[in-house]
């Protein structure tokens, strides 16, 4: 191993050394602030050791990891969320009783995995990126020991997971058996042809693996475990989950796809674009008949993951820049939106019921204000990240003749539409008398405030100003094509 | 640089009015005030300075006044405004009806008045950027901007009924809208790279659409349009809306929000796609003539004052839809004088409407009656403006519907000729308003105030502008001609524009 290879290696490295410090602070001495800021300074340098190592394309470290601009991109992503949950989790257990210093080492562990999903172009490192995940959030779930939901949450979340986990390896296996590979890059053109019909084999295996990364990301017909683990985890782990542990299975999967064409086989392509029209009518649907805003939440990222996956659907630079942009204003809203519910959390319970949030913005205009905010960038309206998303993922799918796709995406909008509003109503109504035996919402710290008012100024910033980002992803995609021979 | 001012100066000064509200009510009032009444000056200077003959004969080019500067760059979007007699005039109403709304819920709105004029003051905004945006990509923008505010005005101050009344507006609105992004998108994706790949709304003009492609297209702008004028069976939020917003929601919604569909239809639908509108005129105009008749009927049958205005929107806006499809010069001018002043007279009515409700509590016509002798000034300002609602020569509405049912009448006789059934309806409706309101016997022994000095001043410009535009209409016909005759040019400009099913690309 060289010494570039170390640099690059560095975010991995300072991520997983933050986890151990934190390990280690613990067991010298209990401190929760203390454990809380060694964790700042972890994300904080990880963030620092992406700016700073050399990008480009194809920086293969081992057999095992890319460092190229696209996994530097998401890393960078990724530990920017877990840095906000972070903070989130930091206000939100400070309010109940118990020990929770080594959270934070799981969600170090956590955010790691993910870096090491993003970063991986070998079955064998995905495999332990997905795994690294899975295990810390089997803890982070059940965090909440003495709240039985979050309990059953974790188990849930376990046996799924675990499941999930043995189609995924079946599938590689297969894949291998058949064609001897466990690069990506070495499994390009599995047929000698475009014409030649996928080996069943290696078509059973990919089948496989779509159903190992359709749990993690939610998509129907893998969505059962979502409402009640999203409703049962902390609210800060619900928001980890969200975002960061779905942006980097999603990465993963742009990254599997434009290094591979297996996904445009017939067979395959047609499951994608039935596990996108799904995800996107049914998560729409579903979240009409709730009351609760975990649950509704937890819907809508349902049928977010399947608008994304209108503009996956096209193998091109324009469908990937409008996919990554995309994930990096849902990322901004859903941290915003999990944030407000972990903020507005008082110790004994979440606030996850609408009725929580009536009247809230004649009480808490801030608050308020911002999570309309986060709503209208879920709904796509002007001037949010997730309207330019929106634009761009409509695009991407017209320029790739997704017709169908793209008017089940539109319908699917306006069904969302109506408990869109109906949250962004409830705020503005007046607040009711009889709401007074419910506990008051305790106030927002510093770092909680800050937090959301940094969150809500990158939205609109993404949604304003969206051109230097733009063209930050554009360059940024087009490494993951590097070195992909045209056929 | 004039033209981002008149857009700013709303956004800004609605963030001031909020701010201001914590100090003092009034504060926030007279900033709302002001400002909108500076940006209508200035939209006057604009007209006097701009649009005279001898300044005009400096312009080359459709656009009187244009600004320009990249936006978002790598999609090729513009921050492009520009302003021609058309979007001028609707400008100056724009300013106008913000004034009078501002002036009109002076006493209505106790209840958080900051947030109230930052939300009037940015729907005006967006209605402004609506009518000034020359870049599809921004135009959308500001088409969705004005809702949000739009529903909170509703949601927030309205009446008994709001919340339903302000959801089923917003998702009419939005699901409508989304389709015109698909069609803006899919103008871009297919024929983008052809112009430059812009945004650019001139440079889509006689772009080579073959027919099937552009009527689904077309559909997709027409569909977020009439929704919005509203075309009948798509108008089912109108009533609720206009019923449960405060006055000065209920205002700027038929007065405003109403025109933005017309002038889509004249700046967008019938420039970019003139054989697809030329395919589906019969059913447009069709269904424009249901709407006449059945907005008509629909009114007459109501009790409630609010929700008969409302209903009469329909039924005029119905003329409007004929007027634009009839697409000739006559029907053209008589189309735009009839929103000009409809949103003059309609939104006099609905002042008259809220007026009324704050002194009685009630917009139920049954319970009135005999109010005459008990309000003369309110009873003689309803009926000039009844009088214009039904048509009568001397006020402006009068000149709009005479010249749609000529322009319509040299083209189609049979639609002009249904059509002009409908203003013996609306003679109906209108002396109905008088009649049952001012009238009759005393139902209810009211003790009202007549109108107040500041409501007497509001009638008295809307009266005076309807009189202006009714007996001299000249200069704002004269201020809309040249940008009617470069739309109407278009269809004839460019080889490509042969309805053949030819393949874009295709030698």
């Amino acid at each position: 191993m060289t010494g570039v290879e170390l640099i690059l290696l560095l975010p991995l490295i300072v991520l997983s050394g933050a986890a151990v410090a934190v390990m280690l602070a613990i067991a010298v001495r209990r401190n929760y602030l203390a454990a809380f800021l060694l964790t700042l300074l972890g994300f904080v340098l990880t963030i620092m050791a992406v700016a700073l190592s050399p990008g480009g394309p194809q920086r293969n470290v081992t057999a095992l990891f890319v460092f190229d601009d696209f996994a530097r991109f998401f890393i960078g992503l990724i530990t920017g969320a877990g840095l906000f949950v972070a903070v989130l989790a930091f206000d939100y257990f400070r309010q109940q009783r118990g020990q929770f210093e080594e959270f934070f080492i799981m969600l170090l562990g956590a955010t790691f995995g993910c870096a090491v999903l993003v970063a991986s172009r070998h079955f064998a490192s995905l495999f332990l990126g997905l795994e690294i995940l899975s295990v810390s959030l089997y803890a982070m779930i059940a965090y909440s020991r003495d709240r039985e939901i979050s309990t059953e949450a974790g188990l849930k979340y376990l046996i799924l997971a675990g499941v999930s986990a043995a189609f995924l390896v079946f599938g590689m296996a297969l894949v291998y058996a058949q064609t001897g590979a466990l690069e990506f890059s070495r499994m390009p053109y599995i047929t000698a042809s475009p014409d030649e019909p996928l080996d069943i084999i290696v078509l059973a295996g990919f089948g496989m693996i779509i159903v190992g990364i359709g749990f993690k990301l939610a998509l129907v017909p893998f969505h059962l475990w979502t409402p009640d683990v999203y409703q049962g985890a902390p609210a800060p782990v619900t928001a980890f989950i969200a975002t960061a542990s779905k942006g980097a299975v999603f990465a993963l999967l742009l990254r599997l796809f434009a290094q591979t064409d297996v996904a445009f086989y017939p067979p395959l392509y047609v499951t994608f674009v039935i596990l996108a029209i799904a995800s996107m009518l049914f998560g729409s649907w579903l979240a009409l008949l709730q009351n609760n805003m975990k649950r509704i939440l937890a819907y809508s990222s349902i049928a977010h993951l399947g608008f994304l996956l209108v503009a996956f659907m096209g193998r091109g630079h324009i469908q990937s820049t409008a996919a990554a942009f995309y994930l990096t204003a849902y990322f901004v809203t859903t941290l915003g939106a999990f944030g407000i519910v972990s903020l507005l959390s008082p110790g004994e319970r979440d606030a996850e019921w609408i009725e929580d949030y009536r009247g809230l913005f004649w009480r808490r205009p801030f608050v308020a204000v911002v999570f309309s905010v986060m709503i209208f960038s879920l709904a796509g309206i002007p001037l949010t990240g997730g309207f330019v998303g929106k634009v761009l993922v409509i695009l991407a799918g017209e320029q790739a003749a997704q017709w169908a796709l793209v008017v089940v995406l539109v319908t699917a909008s306006a069904i969302s539409l109506f408990y869109y509003v109906r949250v962004v109503g409830i705020m503005y109504m007046p607040a009711e008398a009889g709401g007074a035996d419910r506990p008051a919402l305790p106030g927002l710290s510093l770092q909680g405030g800050g937090a959301l008012a940094c969150l809500t100024g990158l939205l609109v910033l993404l949604g304003v100003y969206p051109g230097p980002f733009l063209d930050l992803v554009r360059d940024m995609v087009t490494t993951v094509y590097a070195g992909v021979l045209p056929r | 640089m004039m033209l981002p001012v008149l857009i700013l100066v709303p956004l800004i000064f609605g963030v001031g009015a909020y701010v201001a509200a914590r100090v003092s009510v009034a504060a926030a009032r007279w900033i709302a005030l002001l400002s909108l009444a500076g940006n209508l000056g200035l939209s006057i200077y604009i007209w006097i300075a701009y649009f005279g003959p001898i300044s005009l004969a400096g312009v080359t080019g459709p656009w009187v006044l244009e600004w320009d500067a990249p936006w978002i760059a790598p999609l090729g979007v513009h921050f492009h405004v520009g302003m021609d007699g058309l979007s001028l005039l609707l400008v100056v109403l724009t300013n106008l009806l913000g004034v009078l709304s501002v002036a009109a819920s002076w006493t209505e709105i106790e209840e958080r008045p900051g947030f109230f004029h930052l939300n009037l003051l940015w729907v005006v905004a967006g209605i402004v950027g609506v009518f000034l945006s020359l870049d599809l990509f921004l135009f959308y923008v500001f088409w969705e901007l004005m809702l949000v505010p739009m529903y909170f005005l509703i949601a927030i101050w309205g009446h008994e009924n709001r919340v339903y009344a302000a959801v089923k507006f917003f998702i009419f609105t939005q699901f409508s809208g989304l389709f015109m992004l698909l069609a803006i998108v899919g103008l871009y994706v297919l024929y983008g790279s052809q112009t430059g790949g812009t945004f650019e709304y001139a440079n889509y003009i006689g772009a080579p659409i073959p027919r099937g492609i552009a009527m689904v297209l077309m559909l997709g702008f027409f569909v977020a349009f009439a929704v919005k004028l509203p075309v009948v069976p798509l108008h089912s939020w109108l009533p609720d809306a206009h019923t449960e917003a405060p006055t000065a929601g209920s205002v700027i919604l038929a007065g405003l929000l109403l025109k933005t569909g017309a002038y889509g239809l004249i700046r967008f639908v019938v420039p970019l796609f003139p054989w697809a509108v030329a395919d589906f005129r019969p059913a447009a105009m069709t269904l424009a003539l249901i709407g006449i008749l059945y907005g008509a009927l629909a009114a007459y049958g109501q009790t409630d004052l609010k929700r008969l205005i409302a209903y009469t929107s329909i039924s005029h806006m119905g003329l409007v839809l004929l007027g634009i499809f009839a697409w000739n010069s006559l029907a053209l001018q008589g189309a735009v004088m009839l929103v000009l002043c409809h949103g003059l007279a309609t939104g006099g009515l609905f002042i008259f409407a809220g007026a009324l409700q704050e002194r009685t509590k009630t917009r139920d016509i049954r319970v009135m009656g005999g109010l005459w002798s008990t309000v003369p000034r309110m009873s003689g300002a309803t009926m000039v403006l009844a009088l214009a609602s039904l048509d009568l020569p001397g006020l402006g509405n009068f000149i709009g519907g005479f010249l749609v049912l000529l322009g319509t009448f040299r083209a189609y006789p049979v639609y002009a000729a249904g059509a002009s059934l409908g203003l013996i309806v609306s003679t109906i409706y209108s002396l109905r308003i008088i009649q049952a309101v001012f009238h009759g016997e005393k139902t209810v022994d009211w003790k009202i105030a007549d109108l107040h000095p500041r409501e007497v001043a509001i009638m008295a410009v809307i009266i005076g502008a309807l009189i202006w535009l009714g007996l001299y209409p000249q200069p704002a016909l004269d201020t809309v001609q040249p940008s009617l005759n470069v739309m109407q040019q278009t269809p004839a400009r460019g080889p490509a524009q042969t309805p053949v099913d030819a393949t874009p690309g295709a030698p």
